[in-house]
């Protein structure tokens, strides 16, 4: 087991060494020159002087790559323009509300997907069976940041339940932050619930036929054994291995649902960063994302294979 | 093999059986019809749209839906049906290149790396890194630093999804590739772009054609998001997600602005979808894992 953790993050360092080089680069692609996309119209040559060297600008390619990797490798992610502090610290102060949403969402999503997904399996073929299918195919298809929209109207000013937006930390009221979280977070979840949706479906179906089920059946177990304990066991596996993609999917949508929400999340931040021409900011940002992804997958893996041996000896 | 049994493979789904098949596929022909629906109303936009969809009209501000103006106006007094119907164009042609574009750099990448050993590892440890970040975030990054434009999104989207299909067509042509016709082929002396385009990529085209309906859905939501955080096609260019950002700042005086493109949206992501799954469940049964 700690051989196959090892070899994982092995393999991880070319990725996340992509990772890098990609945010690195995205500076190249701004049109023209970059000191001047960022500054005032007016500036000085004296301004477009300084920005140019606080982002490195002035120096051979070879020496802004030693220079940003020799701070990636202290964990030092530059200074944004605009806030006036380290991308680092700005990213830390935003961490736990991204976090928090993703994981809420990840768990409703997880349990009303998984829950559906077998409830629909069990009734294979019925009209339950088709309409949850039918949900399921409708989250997939409905833009999340509309969605928000659309609970706002729905939740906020028409029936006046739940805040617009806006974010009440935990510390100050318990209630409030609840309350502050409960709509994004469902929006979050529900175009993902229903891939969770199908997914357990079509791994329940193909287990429920199995011989060992039919097996637990024949000496007499009761149906919420059979399903609940044997079959499903073996139904989530596919589950988990997709819940890496999911939390991939949501890590991008969250940036979107922090915007729709006013939460002030690392989403937010980079979103105000991309519209104000922050590079530091939105490089650090897809950085972060990137490399929560890539470390989540990791950790799937490992449950994955503390649940599968077989995966180990690959 | 034979030049005549090529054909037959690379006529899989051109021929009279394979329709057939697809049009007795409920999701297909559900998916075929909305679809086409929202192909024919983007063609047609000109012609079924009541007004001018960028003429402001301030004498008609977030006017509630009425007979002149069935979805409402927005807060430029436009018309929000005849937008809708204008960015239906604007948003189905983002889609439809950014599907051509992946297709090509997808098939391009994922055939050299399946094709030619050497390269494998390399271009796939590349595609790995692009597909760590969430595609939407990379689209809205590269799209905000190359400045908002209707090909800027259309480039973003393209770097974002490009590794998606590099890996779907890379797979198939590793199975493909061991296959005894192949080696049949080379033993008979094809070339390599013989063998690469007649026999391998010729019978990876399924799973690319259902992998690449799937990225349509995804780019029309994707567009959607990056016309709404003001990095896809400027204003006032109609494009669904141009519109739900208009509208909003006025969700509580004037929800329509925001419902109706939304609504839209979800006519043609779903029938995107289900077209997708048809195709799948007729063409390349083998792919029936629900990953995207």
């Amino acid at each position: 087991m700690l051989r196959f953790l090892v070899h994982r993050l092995l393999s991880a360092v070319p990725v996340l060494f992509i990772v890098s080089l990609v945010s690195f680069a995205l500076i190249w692609l701004v049109p023209g020159d970059v000191a001047s996309s960022i500054a005032d119209p007016g500036a000085t040559i004296e301004e477009l002087a300084r920005i140019r060297a606080r982002l490195n600008l002035d120096k051979p390619l070879h020496l802004q790559m030693l220079h940003w990797y020799g701070n990636l490798l202290q964990g030092d992610l530059g200074q944004s323009f605009l806030l006036n502090r380290g991308v680092g610290q700005a990213i830390a102060e935003r961490l736990p509300v991204t976090l928090s949403l993703t994981g809420i969402a990840l768990v409703i999503a997880l349990t009303i997907g998984v829950l559906s997904g077998v409830i629909a399996a069990v009734r294979h073929g019925t009209w339950l069976d088709q309409s949850f299918m039918v949900l399921a195919l409708l989250g997939l298809s409905i833009p999340d940041f509309w969605l928000g929209l659309v609970g706002i109207y729905t939740f906020a000013v028409a029936l006046g339940w739940l805040p617009s937006g806006g974010f009440v930390p935990m510390d100050q009221s318990f209630a409030g932050w609840a309350r502050s979280m409960t709509l994004p977070a469902l929006t979050l979840a529900l175009t993902q619930m229903g891939l969770l949706a199908r997914i357990t479906r079509s791994s329940m179906l193909e287990v429920l036929r199995l011989d060992y089920v039919r097996t637990a059946r024949a000496k007499g177990l009761p149906d919420l054994q059979v399903v609940g304990k044997h079959a499903l066991t073996n139904a989530l596996i596919p589950v988990i291995t997709v819940i890496g993609v999911i939390v991939g999917v949501m890590l991008g949508g969250v940036v979107v649902i922090e915007q729709v929400f006013s939460l002030p999340g690392v989403g937010r931040l980079i979103i105000g960063a991309v519209l104000r021409r922050d590079y530091p900011v939105i490089q650090g940002g897809l950085l972060l994302l990137a490399s929560i992804y890539v470390f989540v997958n990791i950790a799937v893996d490992m449950l994955y294979a503390l649940i599968d041996p077989r995966v180990r000896y690959d | 093999m034979t030049s005549a049994g090529v054909a037959a493979r690379f006529g899989r789904w051109i021929d009279p059986a394979t329709i057939r098949r697809l049009f007795r596929n409920r999701s297909f022909v559900i998916g075929f019809s909305l679809f086409t629906t929202v192909v024919l109303i983007a063609l047609l936009a000109d012609l079924v749209a009541p007004h001018d969809p960028v003429q402001n009209n301030y004498r008609y501000r977030l006017g509630e839906p009425n007979d002149a103006h069935l979805l409402g106006t927005d807060n430029f007094g436009r018309d929000v049906l005849s937008r809708v119907l204008h960015g239906s164009r604007v948003s189905l042609a983002i889609g439809l290149l950014v599907v051509i574009m992946t297709g090509v750099f997808g098939t391009a990448i994922g055939a050299a790396s399946g094709y030619v050993r050497r390269l494998d590892n390399f271009i796939m440890r590349i595609m790995d890194g692009l597909m760590a970040f969430p595609p939407i975030v990379l689209a809205i990054a590269i799209g905000a630093t190359l400045g908002p434009s209707l090909f800027n999104a259309v480039i973003a989207l393209t770097i974002a999804f490009t590794p998606r299909t590099a890996r779907i067509v890379r797979a198939s042509i590793l199975v493909v590739r061991e296959s005894e016709y192949v080696e049949a082929a080379r033993a008979m002396g094809a070339g390599h772009l013989r063998i690469l385009f007649r026999h391998i990529l010729a019978n990876s085209l399924a799973p690319l054609m259902v992998q690449q309906t799937f990225i349509f859905a995804l780019s029309i939501l994707a567009e959607a998001v990056l016309s709404y955080i003001g990095v896809g096609p400027r204003p006032p260019t109609p494009t669904f997600g141009n519109i739900i950002a208009d509208g909003r700042n006025y969700i509580a005086e004037a929800p329509w602005i925001t419902i109706w493109p939304g609504l839209a949206i979800m006519m043609t992501v779903l029938g995107l979808n289900l077209l997708g799954d048809g195709l799948r469940d007729v063409l390349d049964p083998r792919l029936r894992t629900e990953g995207r």
